[in-house]
């Protein structure tokens, strides 16, 4: 292959950027994963928190006002789902769908008259003289603040699901819901509330791209991004660590092909194009069939409702 | 009785109560209908359509009463939107997206006294269909005029959405007006294989960015493009599509190619009112004002904006054809010979690169 | 306060009750969201669920209602038997791709030959490309133990690519002047899927649909295999027991809902849509999905289901075009109608007690 003319320094780093929208859903919705619940409506979670990010950024004018924008309105519209799922006991996969379909339609309504506006810029932090090291000034320092919190955040949810007591409870919640229950925890509340962190996430997922990835406002802008993100948390094998790898690597082929045209590469582009998708399987199906037997990390009861009887 | 009478006696009623007899003798009043594939905000492809319309109202008043249906998929969705308008009283629908091409002729073959009206396609297999389409291509040749003057690193790199004929032109385009003010010019393509995905386009720019690219023109509709070229402090520039994206003028949008459908849709719609309507292949660009070049920025050198600004008037005037001879086509034969202009024939079908530029296109 | 009680048994009444109320609940619902946005609630109301049906226009809308609800009932049945036995394809839109470009090109290499034998030779092409798409991820699930939902999912983006190259490559019209786009299958007599009577918009697909109903039913309710089916989504322990093949399973579910799903994206292709082109696929592999759900996993629900979403769909246009309702609109009313089949089917299962203070 010629990989002769790319540099690899600002590959890394554009991949780190790239991967930010879907790295913040799948983070949120491992969480939820982890507590048992299915919801596949990431993509109506994410464009909600686009524009809603989109529109508080406009008119505060300030990205950071934008970024909690997006995330309240991405944890709002995931209420929904919360309800409907752990009051009413709907089935997860057909409400989480129809939530994807009920957010794309609600944020094209809300964003209209929000098309050609560009909204305020998010900076790179300022590292001052640490951002001109070779390779690792672009890389490490040359980002901006939600690069950074994203990593942060990944390390945060380990650490909770890892050496809390409340990721224990989120766990135990996800693993066996009888179980949890007869020893007293809420379960419903539990998943109430790790549904909402993961609407907030994807929300604020969402906004990155609105706010960083593209600036602007776009009907559909999300494109797809919060159905990778699912299956970026099935590739992760429900383990925080591996969503960022899996982040890195699906952003990393993507922002890879696109430089492998540029460099004028004789691969054929179709197969350039389809390659982030292939290649994510062929990783799966090495990891899933080695000794780690990914696949069967799933938490037990996903997917499953729960209604106490006692 | 079968369904195409069905349907067509019951447009003979309805064309009889509302379109007040034949178009040749003119109407009072007319309903104008739009099919778009994308949604009205979109920012860019439907968006422009959707402009054109307003213009449409704000123009006629009330001789003009308009409809449109957003996001309309290619197929049995198409045919049952325009069954449904042509059912309920549209005296002429506006199509406009290529891929509506059979479900217009389809329905246009049930409906004689509905006026149809296809943008970007070919096919006019009844007389009342029409087609139209603007020649984008000149607004390539001018932004390709600016690329070849202004880039430093002889690299000038096009993002294209699909390999069919009407990006491959403007490809060809951008880079023969290029390589005509600096033969040193070099142009690099992206294919993004979608027709919308902003996050891909944007990684698509910085890749070219990254391979030292410092023009990047778009065949895709968001300003992400523009956005990346807007983080390199001015290094970079770009052209606003379809929309003129004037939040990012001055620069790196130092002009655009905007989709000016209104002159188009005021004008058919008044020969139906005139009863002087008639079937047309209508395929027009600068002059008449379809394709409309934003506002050339002064953050161009003088003599770039000047001779940009030279290119769209010759254009408009007709002294300059984007494909002029002598143009050979990439494997070396002739396509054109000296002096001769590029027959429409070969434009609209045109599936080769011309001398010159790298790769191929994906078949 | 609330609370649930569940019922001993579902309740019959609840049972037909709820989709009733539901409608009723997204009318209020929606009609409030209409009027937000300015427009008579009434009128859109009566628009999207009367007009179609009994309107000025039903004669020809009725019949493209089958049109709409004919792919979608197809591969919701497939996937309705997958989703029970716990087999999660949600890739049905990638072999609806894949089934209507091998069906496509079947048809297309015997172009120009008038045969008897090429639309069935097509089907089956069209039933063998979803079928050998499913099978990526049964087969890597049985061997490899990969995850299916996320292998679907990723072939779906495959597929997609793998139209566009069909429409701008290798299907592509030789005497099309260059532009996408195949051969059109309605001037191509022996290979074209047309309506079976004239009007009426029900081509070979809706019949196709409303058999593999009946027969999903029987095969559900009266065989062993159905049986099996169920046992390995409630019980997944005491299926091995009664000597059900997990591996088996996958592989039987996995293929039949892609063949359907294949099946509905061939007789799409040489019937309503005419030709293979980019943008050819419109969501219904997604849709489907849902359909499966709210027609509650049976075949003969899924019928009903699948016409209600089409219902929708084609009413929501008629909103669109005639009262100038944003599509968008029409999307969140379908979400909110939605949430409202799914939340009240509740009352099916549950009882809902009223108390006062705590418990």
């Amino acid at each position: 292959m010629d990989f002769g003319a790319i540099n690899p320094t600002i590959l890394i780093a554009s991949l780190m950027v790239a991967a930010v929208p879907i790295m913040l859903a799948a983070l949120g919705e491992l969480v939820v994963e982890k507590s048992g619940v299915l919801n596949l409506g990431v993509e109506g979670m994410m464009i909600i928190g686009a524009i809603a990010g989109f529109v508080t950024a406009v008119h505060t004018g300030s990205p950071v006002a934008g970024f909690a924008g997006g995330a309240v309105a991405g944890a709002l519209l995931s209420l929904v789902f919360a309800f409907l799922t752990q009051f009413l006991l709907t089935n997860q996969v057909a409400t989480g769908l129809a939530l994807t379909l009920f957010g794309l339609g609600l944020s094209s309504l809300a964003g209209q008259g929000y098309n050609g506006i560009k909204p305020p810029a998010t900076h790179a932090v300022p590292f001052g003289p640490l951002a001109d090291i070779p390779f690792f000034g672009r890389v490490v320092f040359g980002h901006d603040w939600m690069v950074y919190a994203s990593i942060a955040l990944v390390a945060l949810v380990w650490w909770v699901l890892r050496a809390t007591r409340l990721g224990l409870v989120i766990r135990a919640v996800g693993e066996n819901h009888e179980a949890a229950h007869s020893l007293g925890y809420k379960v419903n509340r539990i998943r109430l509330g790790c549904t909402v962190f993961g609407g907030a996430m994807a929300g604020l997922g969402g906004a990155y791209v609105s706010l960083v990835r593209v600036p602007q406002w776009t009907d559909g802008i999300t494109a797809g991004a919060g159905w990778i993100a699912l299956a970026i948390v099935v590739f992760a094998s429900w383990k925080p660590w591996r969503v960022l790898i899996g982040a890195y690597l699906f952003g990393g082929i993507t922002v890879l092909q696109l430089n492998l045209q540029a460099a004028g590469s004789r691969i054929p582009v179709e197969y350039l194009s389809m390659s982030p998708y292939l290649i994510t399987i062929l990783v799966l199906v090495i990891m899933s069939s080695g000794r780690g037997r990914a696949g069967l990390n799933a938490p037990a009861a996903l997917g499953q409702n729960f209604h106490a009887s006692r | 009785m079968n369904r195409r009478t069905l349907l067509a006696s019951a447009a003979l009623g309805l064309g009889l109560t509302l379109a007040g007899g034949a178009q040749a003798a003119g109407m009072d009043h007319v309903k104008a209908c739009f099919v778009y594939v994308g949604p009205i905000g979109d920012g860019g492809y439907t968006y422009q359509h959707d402009q054109g319309r307003l213009a449409l109202e704000k123009a006629l008043g009330d001789k003009v009463e308009t409809a449109y249906q957003e996001s309309v998929p290619e197929g049995a969705d198409a045919e049952r939107v325009l069954t449904q308008m042509a059912l309920s009283g549209c005296n002429i629908i506006f199509t406009t997206s290529f891929g509506y091409m059979d479900a217009t002729n389809n329905v246009a073959a049930k409906f004689p006294n509905v006026m149809f009206e296809h943008a970007t396609g070919y096919k006019r297999e009844h007389p009342n269909v029409s087609t139209y389409n603007a020649r984008f291509y000149e607004g390539r040749t001018v932004q390709g005029t600016i690329a070849g003057m202004v880039t430093k690193s002889n690299k000038i790199g096009y993002i294209g959405s699909f390999p069919i004929p009407e990006v491959i032109m403007g490809i060809n385009a951008y880079y023969l007006a290029a390589k005509k003010v600096n033969p040193d010019v070099e142009l690099s393509v992206i294919w993004a294989y979608t027709w919308f995905d902003p996050a891909k386009e944007a990684d698509a720019a910085k890749a070219m960015i990254e391979q030292g690219v410092d023009v990047v023109a778009q065949h895709t509709d968001s300003t992400a493009p523009l956005a990346e070229a807007a983080k390199t402090g001015g290094k970079v520039i770009g052209f606003g599509q379809a929309s003129d994206m004037a939040a990012y003028k001055p620069t790196p949008r130092v002009t655009s190619t905007i989709d000016n459908w209104g002159p188009y849709y005021i004008k058919r719609v008044q020969a139906l009112l005139d009863g002087t309507y008639e079937q047309v292949d209508s395929w027009e660009g600068i002059a008449s004002g379809e394709v409309e070049i934003g506002e050339i920025t002064d953050a161009l050198p003088p003599d770039v904006k000047a001779a940009a600004e030279k290119v769209r008037d010759e254009i408009a005037s007709g002294a300059l054809h984007s494909f002029t001879g002598p143009i050979n086509k990439q494997d070396g034969s002739v396509w054109l010979t000296e002096g001769q202009t590029a027959p429409d024939g070969d434009l609209l079908s045109m599936n080769f690169y011309v001398e010159g530029i790298k790769g191929d296109i994906p078949q | 306060m609330l609370k649930l009680e569940k019922r001993p048994t579902p309740s019959t009444f609840w049972q037909y009750g709820t989709p009733v109320v539901a409608v009723l609940l997204t009318m209020v619902a929606g009609g409030l969201l209409f009027a937000a946005l300015g427009k008579d609630p009434f009128a859109v109301i009566r628009t999207i669920f009367w007009d179609p049906v009994f309107g000025e226009f039903a004669f020809y809308l009725r019949g493209q209602l089958l049109v709409k609800a004919g792919p979608l009932i197809l591969i919701a049945i497939g996937l309705a038997l997958g989703f029970r036995a716990g087999i999660w394809n949600i890739g049905a839109e990638g072999q609806y791709i894949i089934g209507a470009v091998i069906g496509a090109s079947v048809g297309l290499a015997a172009y120009p030959t008038e045969s008897r034998w090429i639309f069935p030779a097509m089907i089956l092409g069209g039933a063998f490309g979803g079928w050998l798409w499913a099978m990526i991820p049964a087969i890597l699930k049985t061997r490899f133990n990969t995850n299916e939902i996320l292998v679907s999912l990723m072939l779906v983006y495959v597929a997609e690519t793998i139209l566009a190259k069909a429409a701008t490559g290798f299907l592509r019209n030789p005497d099309g002047a260059g532009f996408p786009g195949s051969r059109s299958f309605s001037s191509y007599k022996a290979a074209s899927n047309p309506e079976i009577f004239a009007g009426s918009g029900l081509h070979w697909g809706g019949v196709a649909a409303l058999v593999t109903a009946v027969l999903a039913y029987i095969l559900l309710e009266r065989h062993r295999l159905g049986f099996q089916i169920k046992l390995a989504g409630q019980a997944p322990r005491a299926a091995r027991f009664h000597g059900v093949n997990p591996a088996r399973l996958v592989v039987f579910c996995m293929g039949l809902s892609g063949a359907l799903a294949g099946l509905a994206g061939i007789f799409e292709v040489s019937g309503p849509a005419g030709q293979i082109s980019i943008d050819f696929n419109q969501g219904y592999g997604f849709t489907a999905i849902i359909v499966a759900f709210l027609g509650r996993l049976n075949p003969i629900g899924i019928v009903f289901a699948g016409l209600l979403m089409a219902l929708t769909y084609v009413g929501g246009e008629m909103a669109a075009t005639n009262l100038g309702l944003p599509s968008a609109a029409v999307q969140v009313f379908q979400g909110m109608l939605l949430f409202f089949l799914l939340g009240v089917d509740v009352l099916t299962n549950y009882r809902i007690r009223f108390f006062w203070g705590m418990k």
